[in-house]
């Protein structure tokens, strides 16, 4: 490759330092300055918007978020796996085809398909409709942390099998022969064999769920009743409700301290450092 | 290389189509007006561009503490605002607001007295009325025993799970204020705090803390019981038959959405005779038939269907409206009402 | 094979998971009444409103026109990048890849109100061009994450050879390089196209002026409760999305019996 071709990516450069570095130092700036005033030449810097964020009240926001994280991330695991596995095992012919089926409402706008959700979860909606017509009785599904992980999981389980989907179709077909060679029984082979093989795609899978998971504000704001406030809808409210721009970059960086840290102690587990390339 | 040039070509057109929008409008003025979600009639809109060839940048905003945030930080420019009371009050404190020429609004005329001289325009020269109402409770009147008349009925344990709250600090920390007596505009941070714990107090019983989609659920038995301003109620109402407003007997909002031009603004004559065009009498029937808020046009008064006239919720009565209180704007001291609520909802 | 039949019960619960909001939207876009609750009747007529509703095509015309552009700026921005990066050194490809990848790992939110912070900070106005800037800021990275991976796994040698043979760079970069990594260009393209039609949160934070997107409006509805005619909407885009994989599958498999059969395209 020439060398001279390593100009095509300065300007890229230039465009990253502008729009994405930035952004982020005046995000930081805006935390450890205080409300009183907005002018450079008074800027009074104090660590007060992150002392705020010590209350328990807004420790709780992050443990109630990072919980709901958490728990729709081991559904999108535990339900995207097998689809992951079945996938790969597919023939060829069937599998772009199946592929193609599962990724397709990911081209349906997401906040419509969260939105309609909420017909389906509803007291009048459709899984109440159908109980009360057999006879049972309405289940409370919308409004509460059921509808937020239904609604999450819903979302990011295309983001979770794709990367273990990737990795188990890459992945070598001769080692599961010699397991089966060797004497081991489909068990023994799945969690000897196959479940480590395809730990990078888990990991990545993983990330892709969590993240956004962690963050999200639409979905508990439209499935949960905004009955309690989340990182994601916290911030969106002290930035366009309450204006408080420098309490809510101090959530924002915290954040974002917490999402990078758990990915690189997920990160550890994955040798290989694929990353995010290991997606397509 | 052909690729890269039908490539290229396709984004210089697109570009063109994208910015040029605004050039093929060279010769018609533009103004920018910013309202609240689904609070006009949107072919009065066309109608108007058409009639006075005047482009209408049309945007909306879900609660007034959104829109200060966005215009407060002057990234966008308006020319028309409509918003309500307590905001409109901040603003012209704030110098935002510019007085209107009344010779390019003459359908002025048909504005009722009692909402031309109001608290937040004392002198009557920056605003025009827009729509108005009350807040108080819509319930359903198969699930809710007996008629009834207070605020108890936010708070009453029967109903857990039955029971919508607003997701707008003023209205929910109204409403609890109330119930405790005390004014809507108060300064006392210890009566704030009463309202705190008992809001904080409610949320088990509480389904969801929404909006505007307090309406459907309404509607669509969702839920039974809600807080919920006079002109929703009413379309509710018009949606359910089984629905029933009132406002409660220990009294509780009247609020006025006004419409008014910022300093900011780039076309302010055209932006009157927008004002002018919504304030006539066809203008206002098709918003009302749209909106189903009430009126503060004396002929558009006259002229609505019975059914309306008739509704309490649309038309209420002198001796409901003496119980009520308007929200006034309280300066810097919003700042303890927003952190009050932040913590009701982080709870 | 009991295997087997566990299988496909399964999938076809997840699918039936995954294709049951979509179901609804559909029906409902036939849906004669406007509450969610109630059916009242077969009728077409959200199909014909959507032709007249102001919203929905201002929302529909900027969504489209801001995901064409920024997907293909940023394809090519990305792709550019990427064949430089090639033959950056260790060091300083760390740091720009790290660098890159910050908007893709962090969350919509803060990309989002960061952005909004840098505009209003810069006296900028929040419209047309505020919105495309941080669409392209996005998209950018994921067109990255797409070609490096193709330059990574392409054979070198080709393209020295290319040299040796006197071709210049311009040339050898032009004629095997691009079309080697064009699979992963395509793939970039339509990441950042979907991206952008798709993106709510960033969009959000930082639009203005009147200018919005099908899901801000979406989001705005459905505080309202959202018209039927948005359903509409979204049925005409699914079957939009339906027929373009079709032709794409059709054409795939018309390309595969056409190499086997030893033809030309």
């Amino acid at each position: 490759m020439n060398k001279r071709q390593k100009f095509f990516a300065y300007p890229y450069g230039l465009w990253m330092t502008l729009f994405i570095l930035l952004p982020i130092l005046l995000v930081f700036l805006y935390s450890i300055t205080s409300k009183d005033t907005n002018q450079i030449k008074t800027l009074r810097f104090t660590l007060d918007n992150y002392r705020k964020f010590f209350d328990p009240l807004y420790i709780n926001v992050i443990i109630r978020s990072i919980n709901l994280a958490l728990i729709s991330t081991f559904f999108c695991l535990v339900i995207g796996y097998p689809v992951a596995y079945i996938i790969s095992t597919t023939n060829l012919k069937k599998r772009n085809t199946v592929l193609l089926l599962f990724i397709l409402p990911m081209w349906m706008n997401m906040l419509l398909r969260t939105y309609a959700w909420m017909t389906i979860l509803g007291n009048n909606g459709l899984i109440n409709s159908f109980l009360n017509m057999l006879g049972l009785p309405s289940f409370r599904l919308l409004y509460n942390n059921t509808a937020i992980v239904i609604g999450m999981v819903y979302n990011f389980l295309p983001f979770m099998v794709l990367p273990i989907y990737t990795v188990l179709s890459k992945m070598d077909m001769k080692l599961v022969e010699a397991s089966h060679d060797l004497g081991a029984d489909h068990k023994t082979t799945f969690l000897r064999v196959i479940f480590p093989l395809s730990l990078p795609g888990v990991i990545s899978g993983i990330i892709m769920v969590f993240m956004p998971a962690v963050s999200s504000f639409v979905i508990p704001r439209l499935l949960g009743g905004n009955r309690s406030l989340y990182i994601g809808t916290l911030i969106e409210n002290l930035f366009l409700v309450t204006g408080d721009w420098h309490f809510g970059s101090s959530v924002a960086i915290i954040m974002m301290l917490i999402i990078l840290a758990s990915m690189s102690i997920l990160n550890r587990f994955d040798v290989d450092k694929e990353g995010g390339a290991g997606l397509w | 290389m052909k690729k890269l040039a039908i490539v290229l070509s396709i984004i210089l057109i697109f570009t063109f189509l994208g910015t040029g929008c605004s050039n093929s409008n060279q010769d018609r003025v533009t103004i920018n007006v910013l309202n609240y979600g689904e609070y006009i009639e949107t072919d009065l809109l066309d109608e108007f561009e058409e009639t006075y060839n005047i482009r209408v940048n049309y945007e909306i905003y879900p609660t007034p503490e959104d829109m200060y945030t966005r215009v407060n930080s002057g990234a966008t420019e308006y020319d028309l605002i409509i918003t309500s009371d307590y905001m409109i009050e901040r603003l012209i404190n704030q110098d935002f607001v510019l007085p209107l020429d009344f010779d390019n609004i003459p359908n002025y005329q048909f504005i009722d007295d009692d909402f031309r001289t109001l608290p937040y325009d004392p002198e009557g020269k920056y605003t025009v009325p827009y729509f108005w109402g009350t807040l108080g409770i819509l319930y359903n009147t198969e699930v809710v025993e007996g008629t009834p008349d207070s605020w108890d009925l936010l708070w009453d344990e029967q109903y857990s799970g039955e029971i919508l709250m607003m997701d707008s600090q003023r209205d929910s920390l109204g409403a609890a204020l109330k119930k405790l007596g005390y004014s809507l505009n108060t300064t006392d941070e210890s009566q704030l705090e009463e309202a705190k714990q008992l809001l904080i107090q409610q949320k088990p019983l509480v389904l969801a803390y929404v909006v505007d989609e307090v309406r459907d659920m309404m509607i669509g038995d969702e839920a039974s019981i809600a807080l919920l301003w006079s002109g929703e109620a009413v379309a509710a109402m018009g949606d359910n038959e089984k629905l029933n407003y009132y406002v409660p007997k220990e009294g509780s909002n009247i609020w006025v959405d006004a419409m008014f031009i910022p300093k900011t603004a780039k076309h302010k004559s055209e932006a009157e005779q927008f004002i002018n065009f919504l304030t006539s009498k066809e203008s206002t029937l098709a918003n009302i038939d749209y909106v189903w808020y009430s009126t503060v046009h004396t002929e558009a008064l006259e002229e609505v269907e019975s059914f309306l006239f008739d509704n309490p919720g649309f038309n209420p009565s002198d001796e409901t409206l003496d119980r009520t209180e308007m929200f006034r704007d309280l300066g810097d001291f919003l700042q303890t009402y927003y952190r009050i609520w932040t913590e009701v909802l982080a709870h | 094979m009991v295997k087997d039949r566990i299988k496909k019960l399964y999938m076809s619960l997840v699918f039936v998971f995954l294709y049951a909001p979509i179901a609804v939207l559909v029906i409902y876009s036939f849906n004669d009444s406007t509450s969610r609750g109630t059916w009242g009747g077969f009728t077409l007529r959200w199909y014909a409103e959507l032709l007249s509703d102001r919203d929905i095509k201002t929302a529909l015309y900027y969504t489209v026109v801001v995901a064409l552009l920024a997907a293909s700026i940023s394809t090519i921005v990305g792709t550019f990048t990427a064949i430089g990066l090639y033959s950056f050194n260790k060091m300083p490809k760390a740091i720009m890849l790290n660098l890159n990848y910050l908007p893709v790992v962090n969350p919509d939110v803060v990309t989002g109100l960061a952005l909004m912070i840098l505009y209003l900070s810069a006296n900028m106005r929040l419209g047309f061009l505020s919105m495309l800037l941080s669409h392209i800021t996005f998209d950018i990275p994921y067109v990255i994450l797409a070609v490096l991976p193709k330059l990574k796994s392409m054979n070198k040698h080709i393209t020295e050879a290319a040299l040796d043979l006197g071709a210049t760079p311009m040339y050898a970069l032009r004629k095997i390089v691009i079309p080697e990594i064009m699979p992963g260009i395509i793939t970039g393209f339509l990441i950042a196209f979907t991206l952008s039609i798709d993106d709510f949160v960033i969009s959000f934070f930082t639009t203005g002026s009147g200018v919005t997107n099908l899901s801000i409006v979406i989001y705005s509805m459905a505080r309202r409760g959202v018209k039927p005619t948005i359903n509409a909407l979204s049925t005409l885009m699914l079957g939009a999305v339906l027929i373009l994989l079709f032709l794409i599958n059709k054409r795939s498999s018309l390309i595969d019996e056409q190499k086997n059969n030893g033809g030309f395209i």
